[in-house]
């Protein structure tokens, strides 16, 4: 399955079926919604019709609850999955989101982000002795410490553990240690040779 | 308006369903009648299941939350449908490397197709393993998808 960028979220599109539903999912026969929810008012009336006895409305109520509860699912079902996409984000990318896909993600999708974040840290800071375990490393397993990289595009000086810099150029070949590429081939600006 | 015929969504006859009030009756669709079940009994591996409607397990299973009589009969012939067909995808699906299958699926409701994706992701993985690239870092596919939009504010 392709990770399609999150479309834009068009979020005053969603309070609204969410709104009514809220009021809906209450017992139509209650009857009792607070004022604000002008929406609901049609099925505020039916629901005291059909207290005081009118059967045959019944259905009516009941058919437009399911129209709701719809909405409702199909409204989550969305949201759902653009969370697992932008969860998936983390793992295949990294921590640092492009701003183009940033842009469209909603504000709350953003928060999400953030937290979901800060929570895989705090685990990884949990696992593995002191200074934790990078899971998001050597997703594939490594073969040798040094591998042979491409660069794929022109990103300028990046420096190595042991102080020496590499001015990484469109296409110039290097031989870099494997925990400091992984990041730059998964976000396209290196390419892995094999040889 | 009492005895009306009409044609309504399943998730709208699910919600109305009411075994207590009687607010509708659902009419089986014509493949999961008598007729249609004879002919899956019969030879269940030739039929077009993309054609008679893509999605005919999943369907056939929410058929059965509506009281119908033969409800069994139904449940019976999805189930050995399901036995008699999966073989097949199962052996097509780990034996077509590299090659158009759309021959292969073009007869498979959505729930076999499922089953041959993951049949074939499994193969290619496994050639992959075998041609020694599994190790091989590679660009998000946010990236390979997405590489004809630049991203010039990238710095990392």
């Amino acid at each position: 399955m392709s990770w399609a960028c999150p479309a834009p979220v068009q979020s005053w599109l969603f309070p609204l079926p969410v709104r009514v539903c809220a009021a809906g999912a209450r017992p139509p026969v209650l009857g009792r919604v607070p004022e604000g929810r002008g929406r609901c008012r049609p099925c505020l009336g039916q629901g005291s019709e059909a207290k005081a006895g009118r059967t045959d409305l019944i259905f009516l109520i009941r058919f437009r609850h399911c129209c709701l509860l719809r909405n409702q699912r199909c409204i989550l079902a969305y949201l759902y999955d653009r969370l697992l996409r932008i969860r998936a984000l983390r793992w295949e990318y990294g921590s640092v989101l492009p701003n183009t896909i940033q842009f469209h993600m909603s504000a709350e999708e953003v928060e999400w982000f953030s937290r979901y974040k800060k929570s895989l840290a705090t685990y990884m800071r949990s696992v593995g002795g002191e200074e934790g375990l990078d899971l998001t490393q050597d997703i594939k397993p490594p073969k040798s410490l040094y591998i042979e990289v491409r660069c794929l595009r022109d990103y300028g000086e990046f420096e190595i553990d042991d102080g020496t810099t590499v001015l990484l150029k469109k296409n110039s070949q290097h031989f870099l240690p494997r925990w400091k590429c992984e990041q730059l081939i998964r976000q396209g600006v290196l390419e892995h040779i094999l040889s | 308006m009492q005895g009306t015929k009409l044609e309504i969504p399943l998730w709208l006859a699910k919600g109305l369903h009411d075994s207590k009030r009687r607010i509708i009756s659902v009419e089986l669709p014509k493949i999961y009648k008598e007729a249609w079940r004879t002919v899956f009994s019969a030879d269940a591996t030739v039929v077009d299941l993309h054609k008679l409607g893509p999605y005919y397990y999943g369907f056939g299973s929410q058929l059965l939350n509506f009281d119908n009589p033969e409800n069994p009969e139904i449940a019976q012939t999805l189930l050995q449908t399901f036995i008699s067909r999966f073989r097949h995808i199962m052996d097509s699906s780990q034996n077509a490397y590299n090659e158009d299958t759309s021959v292969l699926v073009a007869r498979l409701d959505e729930l076999e197709r499922a089953l041959f994706q993951a049949g074939q992701k499994g193969l290619n993985d496994f050639q992959c393993w075998e041609k020694g690239q599994a190790s091989q870092i590679t660009a998000s596919s946010l990236v390979q998808n997405y590489g004809k939009r630049k991203f010039p504010e990238m710095d990392g």
